[in-house]
């Protein structure tokens, strides 16, 4: 059945976890018509990890999740999902991902616990297993006590803690969450946030997200930015963030005139006000707190050190903030459909 | 670490291995989209209550209304109610039918196509498991007309009702592969209603539901026998009377059956005729969903 080009289950393995690679891309095109959305992208992500996709709407995500879940065929390039390739083998890579969709794909008008049947029986739980692993997904994201209720009853928060439940089902190798968040409450993303962590703890998964919120991607152990359909850098959060460079120092000084200007001579730094406080940036600013004690020659009373935001990292890679190149246009409508559904 | 917290039964995830293709599975995928029909059918109450609001209008209303006029043409003792009821029936399975069908283009509005369609099965049993969903929820519309064949003169004999739930399984079947095959091109809820509210009523008017068969202008004998829903309705219409007492002359006018210039055509191929369009516009609807994703 299966055909012998496909490449076998276990590929290669990262050298840091020693675990098999769960998703693998090199060279990945993607074209429609003339408008080039992926350009050309290489990526590792290794078994286990919680790897995001940090980009402005429009940047190529949602493009390269649709090829690595086989929705899409790439114009160009390979990609291998837990093993198989993403075009040779549709089939099996269906089989191993689960998939948590920007809008909701729940029929509403089943209780939950009949949604979930309906992707067991699609995805050929084997029948005995069917009811254990029903009531531990629904546990999980702590629908169990709502599960005879219809879906059209959920709350929008409480529907995307449904579709989780039913991506983790059929125990996905990987689970794919296109924006997982987006149009929720700051609240309800939190606790969004809360079962994806636990999840992590519980189950043997790579998760792979897209997102373009910096407090989602702070989450994850990698993300990669992601602009005009080309990764613009790939690291962890830290990483990413140190090689931004500066940190940000902020002091209360007896002397606030004295000190910028002591910061300018003893130590060729800029400094400004900030917020009633004297505020400069440094390379390794807990490093350089030491010797501004020592050399400043001014009282200080207290001082603070901020490491650069994931913002000033998207700042820095792509020329301008994610803010400025977001559609709102898109979470509004999508906010009206859902309060159209029917909460 | 996390083991000691959880309890026994949480800290072991439990592993589900999906199982490699094949036929056991297609039919679980066939099952389940059949079942969901049925509990959503089941459960909106008030469609198949309204569902049954122009069969019954057509039937007795319509039916009795119209009588006094068709009272010189009808043989003594046979009610022009008695005439129409096999074309009612058939109507009654038509609008559940389509209607079912339509919830494919209902559910790619609101998302859940996709879970159907990103699933590893075939397509194939996505959409063989639709047209039987649609097919026994358009039947069942169909049997609660059938329990009124006494307010229409038409017997409750075993055999007859029988072989009448036979010709609306098929019926039924043909009618959920062409709303299918349709679904699978167009976008809009509104836009599948709009287009089968145009079809459907020309297919009806056309298929000899209201009138015989014979002596009908050329015209409209060409369009009749081209109208799929004819080779239906025609037997239907000889099996109802078949199991009324009549003169063979008042048979014959009433139901002379299908015939191509003059060639009556066998039930069985006639039978045959809207299996094979119900089994040609479902593979449509198959290879139409394998190119879409």
């Amino acid at each position: 059945m299966v055909p012998s080009v496909v490449e076998s289950g276990v590929s290669s393995s990262s050298p840091e976890s020693g675990r098999p690679t769960a998703i693998s891309v090199r060279g990945l095109h993607k074209r429609y018509g003339s408008l080039e959305a992926v350009r050309g992208i290489d990526f590792e992500v290794a078994g286990g990890e919680i790897f995001g996709f940090l980009g402005p709407n429009g940047a190529g995500k949602s493009t390269t999740i649709k090829i690595l879940c086989t929705l899409a065929q790439p114009t160009e390039g390979v990609a291998l999902v837990a093993g198989y390739d993403v075009v040779k083998a549709r089939e099996l890579v269906r089989r191993n991902i689960g998939l948590v969709f920007q809008d909701t794909t729940l029929d509403t008008y089943l209780t939950a616990e009949q949604n979930l049947r309906f992707h067991a029986e699609l995805y050929a739980v084997p029948k005995q297993l069917v009811e254990p692993r029903l009531r531990q997904v629904l546990e999980m994201v702590g629908l169990w006590e709502r599960r005879t209720s219809l879906v059209s009853t959920y709350s929008g928060g409480m529907q995307r803690r449904l579709e989780i439940a039913r991506g983790l089902l059929h125990a996905p190798k990987v689970l794919f969450l296109d924006e997982p968040t987006v149009g929720l409450d700051p609240q309800t993303r939190s606790s969004i946030w809360e079962y994806i962590m636990e999840l992590k703890e519980r189950e043997d998964i790579t998760i792979f997200l897209t997102t373009h919120y910096m407090d989602e991607a702070e989450n994850c152990n990698r993300i990669a930015i992601i602009d005009h359909g080309q990764i613009q850098a790939i690291d962890s959060p830290e990483a990413l963030k140190a090689s931004v460079g500066k940190d940000r120092v902020q002091i209360a000084t007896t002397d606030d005139e004295a000190a910028i200007g002591a910061l300018s001579a003893q130590f060729e730094l800029d400094a400004g006000m900030h917020d009633g406080l004297v505020t400069f940036s440094v390379a390794s600013g807990e490093e350089f707190v030491p010797r501004l004690f020592a050399d400043l020659g001014v009282g200080i009373r207290s001082v603070s050190v901020a490491r650069p935001s994931l913002d000033d990292v998207f700042m820095s890679y792509t020329g301008r903030t994610i803010r400025d190149t977001e559609a709102t246009s898109g979470d509004s409508m999508r906010a009206l459909r859902q309060r159209f559904r029917g909460r | 670490m996390q083991a000691s917290i959880a309890t026994p039964d949480e800290a072991t995830a439990i592993r589900v291995a999906v199982p490699a293709g094949g036929l056991s599975q297609d039919l679980r995928a066939v099952s389940i989209v059949w079942r969901r029909e049925l509990i959503r059918f089941w459960r909106d109450k008030l469609r198949m209550v309204t569902s049954l609001i122009q069969p019954v209008l057509f039937l007795f209303v319509l039916g009795t209304g119209l009588s006094t006029l068709a009272k010189h043409g009808m043989p003594p003792g046979v009610n022009l109610r008695t005439f129409l009821y096999p074309g009612v029936l058939a109507m009654s399975a038509l609008f559940t039918a389509l209607f079912s069908a339509g919830s494919i283009v209902w559910d790619r509005e609101f998302g859940f196509l996709r879970e159907m369609l990103v699933a590893p099965v075939s397509r194939g049993s996505i959409v063989f498991g639709k047209c039987l969903g649609g097919t026994t929820v358009a039947t069942l519309q169909g049997l609660i007309i059938l329990l009124l064949a006494g307010f229409a003169g038409v017997p409750y004999r075993p055999t007859l009702i029988l072989a009448l739930i036979g010709e609306l399984l098929l019926l039924s079947f043909t009618l959920t592969a062409f709303g299918v095959m349709m679904a699978a091109r167009i976008q809009q809820f509104q836009a599948f209603m709009a287009v089968t509210q145009m079809l459907v009523m020309p297919l009806f008017f056309l298929s000899g539901a209201l009138y015989p068969l014979g002596g009908l202008p050329t015209w409209l004998t060409v369009l009749t026998r081209i109208d799929p829903l004819t080779y239906i309705v025609g037997p239907m219409r000889s099996v109802v009377f078949n199991s009324l007492n009549m003169t063979q002359a008042a048979r014959h006018f009433l139901s002379p059956g299908v015939t191509w210039d003059g060639w009556l055509v066998p039930v069985g191929l006639s039978l045959a005729i809207v299996a094979v369009m119900g089994a040609v516009m479902a593979l449509i609807g198959v290879l139409e969903f394998r190119k879409s994703d």
